[in-house]
């Protein structure tokens, strides 16, 4: 038995998704045309699967500040901020978060996964409480892990649930901390904020949310679903990223916390890890600039979300409870959604295809995350190529939506 | 109001019913992941009705220890009485 041999089974479900056609888990791009296209097998694709919620990977701008850092301040920082020190830029960065959250502090760290992973285990200590939407990301559950703090899951998006099982917690020392998303990356439902605000006023906890898939998508300024709740005074810990809206790679909490920088002599893995190389930090700054200047895409982006949502729902599919930029179909086996996904692919369209246990429920899911750079005409191909393939595969109905309104 | 091993079992084999594909005679040396083919979301699920019906807390950290029925009973019955 070799070191390896564990993975026989992982390895045989793999290996039997890939005898279908393409590797879900390992695309090849030829290229990368701009936000929104690309080339897989010689093919021109779109690009529905990317998180570029904004579009801004290819912004001039962006590029030109992040040449300008390349050249000037080098490919990297070779280290971590505790040893290697801080740039001018992760200091204007962090302060420029900080100004458009309104808080007193910013952290960044090298990556989203790692700012959650970092924030969540390193504030919560070992006679306190992590308390968890049930269907985290695995960000989440893996700073879960790496904590020493008790850790109770409640029912996806139920504040009356979560109220419950604080109460049963009550007579045990220690701070808690409700952790929730923005918007969940599997099916684009946002949490219901305001109601979990009211859980944690009355039972005294502390509340982080995650908004990666939120910022720069929900709210007046973009700042997330806290920012369009109104309920932005509850949150003690705000956690994003840049890989996403802001086109880069990256992630970052903002607190009004008084004592919140202790925290970078505290949390390992913001202070064991390289810091981001001045190029992306410059990316970012000025993604963060170009998104507060121009709200549009904004609009743009729920724009295209409403259409493809809208299209797809109209078409006979399945989808999840809100028009968010993430637009998942629920397809009823793991087959099913393997055939699509790759159908889709060979016609000339990426997304993602989300399988359990990274789903809830056991959903097998075709997932899209629409960009406010898409144009109207490729949201109205991926909806074409979507009804056209769920026909053959038998997903939807056959007879055009036209008969039934004759007979109606 | 302490139940016995033997309650706590049957009342775990009652909630792991529905979540089963095939039936099994459900024992206190049932491993629950090797013999019951649950993965780790469909454990932290049915744990969580298990946290409802016997109205407590079960820490995730508690359940990656747990392997049997037995030792998940066991685990229940000492949050009860603490």
């Amino acid at each position: 038995m070799t070191i390896l041999a564990k993975f026989a089974p992982l390895r045989e479900a793999y290996e039997g998704l890939k005898a279908v056609g393409y590797d879900p888990f390992s695309i090849q791009f030829d290229r990368i045309l701009s936000p929104t296209e690309g080339i897989i097998n010689g093919r021109r694709t779109i690009l529905l699967g990317t998180n570029n919620y904004l579009g801004l990977t290819f912004d001039p701008s962006c590029v030109d500040k992040a040449i300008e850092a390349l050249v000037e301040q080098g490919t990297g920082t070779t280290g971590s901020r505790i040893a290697n020190g801080t740039y001018t830029g992760h200091g204007a960065l962090e302060q420029a978060l900080a100004e458009f959250y309104g808080r007193k502090s910013c952290m960044v760290f090298t990556t989203g996964y790692q700012a959650n992973l970092g924030i969540m285990s390193t504030l919560v200590g070992k006679d306190d409480h992590l308390i968890l939407d049930a269907d985290s990301h695995a960000s989440i559950y893996d700073a879960a892990k790496l904590g020493v703090a008790a850790v109770t899951r409640f029912r996806h998006n139920d504040p009356d649930d979560l109220y419950k099982r604080i109460r049963r917690l009550s007579d045990q020392p220690g701070n808690k901390l409700i952790v929730v998303e923005g918007i969940y990356s599997m099916l684009g439902d946002t949490a219901p904020i305001k109601e979990i605000a009211q859980v944690k006023r009355e039972t005294g906890a502390y509340l982080l949310v995650d908004e990666a898939h939120s910022m720069g998508v929900l709210g007046q300024r973009g700042r997330g679903l806290a920012e369009a709740a109104g309920v932005e005074a509850d949150c003690d810990f705000i956690v994003g990223t840049f890989s996403k809206s802001l086109g880069a790679v990256g992630g970052f909490c903002v607190s009004d916390l008084p004592d919140f920088d202790i925290l970078r002599v505290a949390c390992r893995p913001y202070m064991f890890t390289a810091s981001l190389p001045p190029s992306v930090i410059a990316s970012t700054l000025q993604a963060l600039k170009r998104m507060q200047e121009e709200p549009g895409l904004r609009v743009r982006l729920m724009n295209n979300a409403r259409r493809l949502y809208d299209g797809l729902t109209a078409a006979g599919f399945n989808l999840g409870p809100e028009a968010n930029p993430i637009v998942s179909v629920q397809l009823g086996s793991k087959e099913v959604a393997i055939r699509f996904w790759n159908a889709l692919v060979q016609s000339g369209l990426y997304l993602n295809l989300a399988l359990p246990p990274a789903t809830p429920h056991g959903m097998a899911l075709l997932r899209s995350s629409v960009s406010a750079a898409h144009t109207t005409q490729q949201i109205d191909t991926a909806i074409e190529l979507f009804t056209q393939i769920g026909r053959e595969l038998g997903v939807i109905a056959p007879e055009p939506v036209l008969l039934r309104a004759a007979n109606g | 109001m302490t139940s016995s091993a033997d309650d706590i079992i049957a009342e775990i084999a009652r909630t792991l019913g529905p979540t089963l594909n095939s039936p099994v005679t459900i024992t206190a040396d049932t491993n629950i992941v090797r013999d019951l083919g649950l993965d780790s979301l469909a454990v932290m699920n049915f744990v969580m009705e298990l946290e409802d019906k016997f109205d407590i807390s079960i820490p995730l950290d508690k359940i990656a220890e747990v392997e049997t029925v037995g030792d998940l009973a066991r685990t229940i019955q000492e949050l009860r009485g603490a």
